[in-house]
């Protein structure tokens, strides 16, 4: 091959960079065979207490849902996973239809009239429903519950650094639902958009028609970050007045992997679809009339309009979306409509027996698939002594919320058994004692 | 045509079967009820047929030849899905506590110092999880680190004509004014211009090198040495760093801010468009203002790593916040270490010998067949131009259906923008001889075909399941979703 080039040594082919810089040592461990890689990997993996050893009442934005043995078959095809962005439409239909199909359930879970094909997980989409309320409104101003997960938050603050925004976050009342005559306050005629989370990072289910009232008699969004197995069986936030909404879809055939890769969900009214980031495929045909699928409207995207575009977002999470488009399949309307009602029932067992033992004390009013408890004991304290017990607990929210030590977020789905739930009220019940 | 999920649908049929409620019901907030979900009603098997019948109408790495410039589509081992799977890796929640997730840590600790050695910039955060998301997280450094230093006055982002668009859509993200600046006629940056438009308001340049030309910047460390002087900084687009693995430390070449991609350059698959890692390397001055948290250990007793102590570091109060919900796509991350694990030092500047070899044997292949703008070796791809076949009526999108009825993906089309008619080819490392013999007769057959029977090209294709499709309509009359 050199030969036929012209060539004695590859070396001449990088001639171009500067000589002193050129073939640094690099300092790292030496190649290892498949069998050694596959062993050190293991044994890395072994070191982690995984969900399926351990029962797990953590959530928090992450969620050990039941995902069907078919989904990781689909995404296991080659054909899906070693493809690219499907520029090339002709030989890209399997991706493009089942994007498609993806931004059809979206909009049938969420109730909005578009939805796009991704964004990179929950908190980006919600950063980005921010910057799209702002750009839709020509306003600088975002409303934000202060029950819309703290990491959330953060990366929101994170987003809008750079551009002139301002952000004001609203409390909550006792009940751990947004604080409604606070948002009345803060909204005013600057602002984008009231953006909360439903049900919220504290487990509390949101009302949202008198919140959307509120942002629209001052000309504002309402942004909705939505759980969408809750949505199974809750209202769509869309038949309650809410104008963009997005949310996290690990929890549809995926995996927790220590936070990712994940899939934020990202739906709007179609009068705002222009100002949508993201990509979008749309059904059209070719010259004999057979449908197909393409990705459209790209010149919102940054390989367009550049500095104009949108937003910078290209490659986001096609595979995962994939996965969340075949659980919704495989689900179906029933299925995913019992996962909701399994995880209502369950996690509401749970926090009716917890708060029953002596010492503890449930926060705050109606919910989904969390719940916040007040323990007895140091709430870091609980859970080292639940672990003793091979029982990894709850979500500790004075990491989020100081006002709330001693609290635990509980997260139960239909992944846990009566006898998992009734272990862990006994184990809470010895700890209570014993703390 | 595939039937939709929708079309197939058929009242009361179910996929999955869920176990019964095993305890006492609980009251539903009626009120709060959704009374219709309008999502299929499909079984098992038709699913998994419905989805097999659809990747069968990709193309893919798998199943052949994709040259797509820039997105080095190379061929990543089997063994990277089984590893991420593990259940200790894959069935491991983000809110764990950290001495119960070592494994984890330790690895995601190790890709750091790992990508750190062979970037030369010793601070990486894993936290950006595709590569516009790494150039998003990297640019808001370089705004955090000027701020700090009391400098406001910096509000202009110097972007080579021949950047990706991610490039000044990020810059613009970021608040700052884009400022463009042209290439020179051998595909460089102009120096000259570069000198005329950096001043005290700069405060960086984004640089893609080898930049989109698959050309490396002949002029780097004088580049580097003008920005630096005015006080800014280099960003460093590290789309193209496959041409560059034990060649070159970017952070020798003045980089101060380099995103990566891990699934381009270490070999985790693209997933037709996603899940991607964009890890983002920095100098240590600038290792402050990354993402939180950060992954961090403390010593080990012996020089194995073993005894060491992995956490996640949230003090760090110069940092621009977290950028993601957790802590990056670490299902990718496993894939990358794996990579990294099985090739080590000289296996790595193998992989950018061979890509840059086959790069410059396909530049070879086609010179004289088509139009070479830039005429000197190449990098990682190469940039060729259509004009000449455009003249006789057949363009550059033409050229690519053509290929894809003689069984390739099609390169990177129309982009550089700076490229008339543009072919971006890519081949990646992972190709043999025969693979890339059989391109070259292609495209020399395509360049044949404009001569002699153009229609033959301007028809294609003919062998995909649809024609080429009326995107004017689709954005006219935007069809987005299913309605029956």
């Amino acid at each position: 091959m050199l030969k036929s080039m012209g060539l004695t040594s590859v070396d001449e082919l990088f001639d171009v960079i500067p000589a002193e810089k050129r073939y640094p040592a690099l300092e790292l461990p030496p190649p290892l065979s498949e069998i050694e890689v596959r062993r050190l990997l293991a044994g890395l993996a072994e070191r982690n207490a995984d969900l399926e050893h351990y029962s797990s009442f953590l959530g928090a934005g992450s969620y050990h849902h039941f995902v069907p043995s078919v989904v990781d078959h689909v995404i296991s095809r080659g054909e899906f996973y070693t493809a690219y962005t499907p520029y090339q439409p002709e030989v890209s239909q399997g991706t493009l239809t089942a994007i498609y199909e993806f931004q059809t359930m979206v909009c049938a879970l969420t109730g909005m009239d578009v939805a796009n094909a991704s964004m990179y997980d929950g908190a980006t989409a919600l950063a980005e429903a921010g910057l799209m309320a702002a750009r839709v409104t020509r306003r600088d101003k975002l409303v934000v519950a202060s029950t819309i997960p703290p990491r959330y938050r953060q990366v929101l603050r994170t987003y809008t650094q750079g551009m002139s925004m301002e952000i004001v976050e609203v409390g909550r009342s006792d009940d751990g639902t947004v604080d409604s005559s606070e948002v009345e306050t803060l909204l005013d005629d600057t602002s984008a958009a009231l953006m909360i989370q439903h049900p919220n990072f504290l487990g509390c289910l949101e009302n949202l028609e008198p919140l959307s009232e509120l942002a629209h008699t001052v000309g504002a969004l309402l942004v909705v970050c939505a759980d969408p197995i809750a949505l199974g069986l809750f209202k769509a936030p869309g038949d309650c007045g809410a104008d963009i909404v997005v949310g996290e879809g690990q929890c549809l055939g995926n995996p927790p992997s220590y936070g990712g890769p994940y899939v934020g969900l990202f739906s709007c009214r179609q009068k705002y679809v222009r100002q949508m980031p993201g990509r979008l495929v749309g059904a059209t045909t070719d010259a004999q009339g057979r449908r197909g699928f393409v990705l459209t409207m790209q010149p919102r995207e940054q390989h367009i309009r550049r500095e104009k575009a949108t937003s910078n977002i290209c490659t986001n999470e096609a595979l995962v979306a994939l996965a969340a488009c075949t659980y919704l399949a495989v689900l179906g309307k029933q299925g995913l409509r019992k996962v909701a009602e399994l995880c209502y029932h369950k996690a509401h067992y749970a926090a009716e027996r917890i708060a029953d033992l002596p010492g503890y004390e449930r926060l705050f009013g109606g919910f989904f698939k969390e719940f916040s408890i007040r323990t007895p004991v140091p709430a870091a304290r609980v859970n080292d002594l639940l672990w003793e017990r091979g029982i990894i607990g709850g979500y500790e929210l004075a990491k989020g919320y100081p006002e709330l030590a001693d609290c635990l977020l509980f997260c139960v789905t239909e992944m846990h058994t009566r006898a998992q739930i009734d272990n862990l009220v006994e184990a809470l019940e010895e700890v209570g004692k014993q703390g | 045509m595939v039937p939709l999920l929708f079309e197939l649908s058929s009242p009361g049929r179910v996929g999955c079967r869920l176990p019964e409620l095993d305890v006492p019901e609980a009251v539903l907030p009626d009120s709060l009820l959704r009374d219709q979900l309008p999502l299929p009603e499909l079984t098992e098997r038709e699913v998994a047929q419905h989805f097999t019948l659809l990747s069968q109408l990709n193309y893919s790495v798998d199943t052949g030849f994709y040259p797509l410039g820039s997105c080095t589509m190379k061929y990543n081992p089997k063994m990277h899905e089984e590893v991420a799977r593990y259940r200790g890796f894959a069935q491991i929640h983000p809110w764990q506590d950290e001495s119960r997730v070592q494994g984890a840590l330790r690895l995601m600790y190790e890709l750091q110092e790992q990508l750190a050695e062979i970037t030369g910039l010793p601070a990486v955060c894993l936290q950006p999880v595709a590569g516009a998301h790494g150039e998003l997280t990297g640019m808001l450094i370089i705004r955090a680190y000027h701020l700090e230093r009391g400098d406001a006055s910096r509000k202009v982002v110097l972007v080579p004509d021949s950047a990706h668009g991610t490039n000044p859509a990020t810059a613009a993200m970021c608040g700052y004014e884009v400022v463009t600046v042209p290439s020179d006629e051998r595909g460089n940056i102009d120096v000259r211009e570069l000198h005329r438009v950096a001043d005290e308001t700069v405060a960086g340049l984004m640089l893609t090198n080898p930049n989109t030309l698959g050309l490396f910047e002949e002029h780097i460390l004088e580049v580097a040495d003008i920005v630096h002087g005015i006080g800014g900084l280099i960003y460093c687009d590290g789309a193209n760093l496959n041409a560059l693995l034990g060649i070159a430390k970017p952070g020798d070449l003045g980089t101060d801010v380099l995103h990566l991609n891990l699934h381009k350059t270490f070999s985790t698959p693209h997933g037709g468009g996603g899940p991607g890692g964009g890890g983002t390397a920095v100098t240590e001055d600038l290792s402050p203002f990354l993402p939180v948290p950060v992954v961090a250990g403390r010593r080990a007793n012996s020089a194995d790593g073993e005894g060491a102590e992995y956490y996640l570091d949230y003090d760090r109060p110069l940092s621009i916040g977290p950028v993601s919900g957790f802590y990056g796509n670490f299902g990718v991350m496993v894939k990358a270490y794996a990579y990294l694990r099985s090739l080590g030092q000289e296996g790595l500047r193998e992989v950018s010998e061979n890509a840059v070899l086959n790069a410059n044997y396909l530049l070879q292949g086609l010179e004289g067949w088509y139009d070479l703008p830039y005429d000197r070796p190449c990098m990682h791809e190469c940039v060729f131009s259509g004009k000449a076949q455009a003249k006789l009526g057949v363009h550059t999108i033409d050229i690519a259906k053509r290929l894809i009825d003689l069984g390739f993906h099609p390169p990177t089309v129309y982009f550089p923008l700076i490229v008339d008619e543009a072919l971006m080819i890519e081949p990646t490392e992972t190709e043999s001889l025969e693979t890339l013999d059989s391109f070259v007769a292609a495209m020399r057959q395509i360049a044949e075909e404009a001569k002699t029977q153009p229609e033959q090209v301007c028809g294609a294709p003919r062998t995909t399941p649809v024609g080429r499709l009326d995107e004017v309509a689709a954005a006219r009359k935007p069809d987005l979703r299913w309605h029956g």
